[in-house]
């Protein structure tokens, strides 16, 4: 139990997929005008990343890895090292898994899926989602671990673009220069939070 | 879009429509690469081939595209190039691809490469799109290479591993500037960037 849970916060504070890692920028500086959207995209990011990391590496550990064909019992199958199509899949399976949840959500929670509205196929182009799988990958998780991983990484995110929008919103009543106004500020309030969360950087779980 | 000319279509995105500075595209992977001019260089490099060609590619067959897949159709010419230049890079930069590392495959997520299939290669012919892409790509290029000069330069006082201003570790007389070796640094540079261009350029302001 501690190692899964030493994985998800590590996801979340040191390893944090916006802050730390960058990834999830153009949806993270778009969506985060106010605290409400931010937090329906960011619910959505965290269902997303949960079930595509796993299901990224159960395909990563039984097609595409070097030998990983070797349970079909086929010696030429099993010489295979399909890694080189890795990308083109784990896309695939991203884009299939938001298309799924879209229409399940659509028939049986239809509140939720109106809250979410735009930002569900939205998160298709997310880096946020396909770095995590890259990420999880290039350790070579195992099949438990990338849940932890998956649900934590999500987690992290929703909770950095959350806490980007509560700024952003307190951020519209005081003084920009002119030209800082809008974008230019915003980059320099996300560096600064990043700078923050680089003080997580020196624990070790 | 279909009065512009070619001139137009390549260089706008430098200054005057630049995909990090205003239309916020692409900036995921800009700033983890940006600590070394050399990282930054090939990321550059990348990006530009990447999106010319996806641009070229389906402006090629926009027409035969239906609309409702059309994402999923961009996002497989995209996947396929980014895999092509990903294979490139392990076979004749090994080095590189190392640092580079997740931010390669990230390419193919990179909304400049999406954001310009989607809103100009789907209008426009192969040759135009192609052009709109380079220009994207090397709007994106002047962002990443001056932040990856200034980080490495002020970071760690070298230009592509040679040291130009000598360190005080070495015995030199530079006092580098370990705040720009952390990627923070990049988005304040980023926000000063943009600070600079919309100074030059006040309609742009607010967006």
């Amino acid at each position: 139990m501690e190692h899964y849970l030493s994985i998800i916060v590590k996801a979340i504070f040191i390893e944090n997929l916006a802050l730390a890692f960058f990834l999830g920028m153009c949806t993270f500086l778009a969506v985060s005008k106010n605290v409400k959207t931010a937090l329906g995209l960011g619910i959505a990011v965290i269902v997303i990343q949960g079930i595509t990391v796993p299901i990224n590496n159960l395909i990563y550990q039984y097609l595409l890895s070097p030998g990983a064909l070797s349970w079909t019992g086929d010696d030429r199958l099993s010489e295979q090292d399909l890694m080189f199509v890795g990308l083109i899949s784990y896309i695939g399976v991203i884009a299939a898994m938001v298309q799924i949840l879209e229409m399940t959500l659509d028939r049986f929670f239809p509140r939720l899926y109106n809250s979410l509205g735009i930002f569900l196929p939205l998160i298709t182009v997310n880096c946020a989602i396909l770095g995590g799988t890259l990420i999880m990958v290039e350790r070579g998780m195992a099949f438990d671990d990338s849940v932890a991983f998956g649900v934590g990484s999500g987690f992290g995110w929703a909770m950095a673009i959350v806490a980007l929008a509560g700024i952003r919103e307190k951020m519209s009543y005081s003084n920009v220069p002119d030209g800082l106004k809008g974008l230019g500020i915003t980059f320099i309030v996300v560096g600064l939070m990043s700078l923050a969360f680089q003080a997580f950087s020196g624990i070790k779980l | 879009m279909a009065d512009k000319t070619a001139k137009q279509v390549l260089f706008d995105p430098l200054i005057n429509d630049n995909p990090i500075a205003l239309q916020v595209l692409g900036l995921c992977s800009a700033l983890a690469v940006t600590v070394k001019l050399e990282t930054s260089l090939v990321m550059a490099l990348a990006v530009t081939l990447v999106t010319g060609c996806s641009g070229a590619a389906i402006g090629l067959i926009n027409q035969a595209i239906p609309h409702k897949i059309r994402i999923i159709v961009q996002m497989t010419v995209i996947a396929s190039l980014v895999i092509a230049v990903d294979q490139l890079l392990q076979a004749f930069a090994f080095s590189v691809s190392q640092k580079l590392s997740v931010f390669v495959g990230l390419i193919i997520t990179n909304c400049i490469v999406m954001g310009r299939a989607e809103a100009f290669a789907m209008k426009n012919g192969p040759w135009m799109s192609f052009l709109d892409g380079i220009g994207n790509g090397l709007g994106y290029s002047m962002i990443l290479i001056l932040v990856g000069f200034i980080r490495e330069l002020f970071g760690s006082g070298k230009l592509l591993g040679y040291t130009i201003l000598h360190p005080v570790t070495d015995g030199g007389w530079y006092v580098s500037n370990g705040l720009l070796l952390i990627s923070p640094s990049a988005f304040v540079l980023i926000g000063l960037i943009i600070w600079v261009i919309r100074t030059m350029k006040p309609e742009q302001v607010g967006r």
